[in-house]
């Protein structure tokens, strides 16, 4: 199981970063939202995994059974997504704007000289 | 009563936030909120300063789960510093914002972001976890990347590409920092990570954590080689928003610097002072000399930017004790300065109707107040007696000398020169030579932003003035610093 996650972890880095060198502003959004993806799923396995032992306390227990699962990068992890959620939309609509702006999809053409 | 000064500096924000999101789109109820509400930041600020100074470490527990498991909220005297520079950046930056941001801007929402933005700056400043830190610098950037768009025009939307790409980039490398060291140390907690990593076979295994974390911050920071986002996206942004930035964004990564690479990672420890102490050269040397380059009065401040921060990061990795106080005497002239010269550089495109240097001039002659608003912080910023920025520069060099670190005292001198260039550039091209066209420029400066520009120059000028006193408060938070134990018995309790 954690080969399985290391390995599908570093095939989405790789990817990840194989779209953000593309030069395309799509290609761009595209490697990013991978690249949080990436990072979310290494902060959910990097506390240790847990198969079927949620962490619950038993009636009458004053604390969750041994081998339970850590909880707590399963909060950080969805605390991570919402955040990259709503800054890969907001970077959705930016760049749909900018693309607008800038009439071509090469990143190059992005260098911000004032005008 | 010790918990709200330490809550009251974010809540203010989120308050006026909430106040100008909610309530009606008139521009001028917006502008009052906005005012009130940094107006109360600033009260806030100077009240946690003040605790911070006669208390000691603050530290506060929300909820009253006890750390290392919940939120810590902690306030040593680097925090409350950088609070109180906050508090002082955002009424000075919003009082002038009054006078330049058009209604349609305010009407959008232009206060409730700047707010939003002002509660992650002071949000990082007092998060007791690397998860928390983590969480209020997205908060600050969402709300820069609204800030940088909403600047008009083309050049200001393709450049937030830049600053939105690098910094989301440098996010993703913070988290992966985050999970790797959760993973080995089990905790995230600031006061616990340090106790934890005492422990030599840990600190050695949090290695390519705190090499992550070391990229993310210096991504934030502005440090060479990642500086790129900083000059492309800052001179896009209007006057006042690109004040905001130069005075805290990254200063907030420099911050991280500080808090992460001695309480958690202590710098000698993990041998990247050397390193470190290379990048900082580098950095003060390619931003100073990009700046000589360009004839564009923000493109040169902006890359005075990336060069000051080789300063303050060129502090920290000099590993001493005054080395670090230097580091936060620096960082607060900084802010207060930098602020003062992006504010100054709007009224200059204004009285000179271009911010570029070969359409502009004579400024000397028809406006003597602004001559004198601008001479202030950029001598300060060059480095001469007997403003703010001589006495950073001079507790610098001093600590450099005493660690023995002869090339980087080489590189602070050679680099203050070159400052000393740039800002002689501006003066020379805007204010002495005669103005190239007859410009008909001779409406009066809007009032609010010449006092919030004046209200900075004071400011320099106590800094200077009183540098013994920052001096010796500096020395007390490097001292705090180095030695951790404070802050550890704040947050994890008095073990006697």
């Amino acid at each position: 199981m954690n080969v399985l996650l290391a390995l599908a972890i570093g095939t989405t880095f790789g990817i990840a970063v194989l779209w953000l060198l593309r030069g395309s502003l799509w290609s761009l959004l595209l490697g990013l939202a991978l690249l949080g993806h990436a990072s979310h799923l290494l902060i959910f396995v990097g506390g240790g995994l847990a198969v079927a032992a949620p962490p619950l306390v038993a009636e009458g227990a004053l604390a969750p059974a041994a081998g339970a699962a850590d909880p707590l990068p399963q909060a950080l992890v969805l605390t991570a997504i919402v955040i990259a959620f709503a800054i890969l939309a907001f970077a959705l609509v930016l760049a749909v704007c900018a693309g607008d702006a800038a009439n071509t999809d090469d990143l190059d053409a992005y260098g911000g000289e004032s005008q | 009563m010790n918990a709200s000064v330490v809550v009251a500096p974010i809540l203010v924000p989120l308050v006026a936030a909430l106040f100008g999101a909610l309530g009606p789109r008139r521009p001028g109820y917006q502008r009052t909120v906005g005012l009130l509400g940094a107006f109360g930041l600033f009260v806030a600020a100077m009240g946690l300063l003040a605790s911070v100074f006669v208390e000691g470490v603050i530290a506060v527990q929300i909820g009253d789960w006890p750390a290392p498991f919940g939120i810590t909220l902690a306030a040593d005297r680097l925090s409350a510093a950088m609070v109180a520079a906050t508090g002082l950046v955002a009424f000075t930056v919003v009082l002038y914002s009054t006078a330049e941001i058009p209604d349609d801007v305010v009407t959008a929402g232009f206060y409730p972001f700047v707010h939003v933005l002002l509660l992650g700056v002071c949000g990082a400043f007092v998060a007791g976890d690397l998860f928390n830190l983590y969480v209020w610098f997205e908060v600050m950037l969402l709300a820069s990347f609204v800030l940088l768009a909403l600047g008009s025009g083309r050049a200001a939307l393709t450049s937030s590409i830049t600053y939105v790409a690098l910094n989301l980039l440098a996010s993703a490398f913070f988290l992966i920092g985050v999970g790797f060291l959760y993973g080995q140390v089990g905790t995230l907690n600031f006061a616990d990570l340090s106790l934890k990593l005492g422990d030599p076979a840990a600190l050695d295994a949090a290695r390519p954590a705190a090499l992550l974390l070391l990229i993310a911050f210096g991504i934030k920071a502005g440090v060479f080689p990642v500086f790129f986002w900083l000059p492309a996206a800052y001179p896009n942004a209007s006057f006042a928003v690109s004040a905001l930035f130069a005075g805290l964004l990254t200063k907030v990564g420099v911050y991280a610097l500080l808090r992460v690479f001695t309480l958690v990672f202590p710098l000698e420890a993990l041998g990247l002072a050397p390193g470190l102490l290379a990048v900082a050269a580098a950095t003060m040397a390619s931003g100073v000399l990009a700046a000589a380059s360009q004839a564009h009065v923000r493109r040169i401040l902006s890359f005075h930017i990336v060069s000051q921060i080789g300063y303050m990061v060129l502090a920290l990795a000099l590993v001493t004790t005054l080395g670090l106080a230097s580091a936060v005497f620096y960082i607060v002239h900084h802010i207060v300065t930098k602020t003062n010269l992006f504010l100054v550089g709007g009224l200059i495109a204004r009285a000179g109707g271009s911010e570029q240097l070969d359409q502009i001039g004579g400024l000397s002659q028809r406006r003597l107040g602004l001559t004198m608003l601008f001479a202030i912080p950029a001598l300060s910023l060059a480095g001469v007696p007997p403003f703010s920025g001589f006495f950073a520069k001079f507790f610098l060099i001093r600590s450099a000398l005493e660690a023995d670190a002869i090339v980087a005292v080489t590189f602070a001198v050679v680099v203050g020169l070159l400052t000393i260039y740039s800002m002689a550039k501006i003066w020379i091209e805007a204010f002495w030579k005669p103005a190239p066209a007859e410009t008909h420029l001779d409406e009066p400066l809007p009032r609010a932003a010449l006092v919030a520009c004046a209200m900075l120059a004071v400011v320099t000028i106590t800094l200077g003035v009183g540098a013994e006193a920052l001096w010796s408060f500096a020395l007390a938070t490097a001292e705090q610093l180095a030695d951790p134990q404070e802050y550890l018995n704040a947050v994890l309790g008095d073990p006697t």
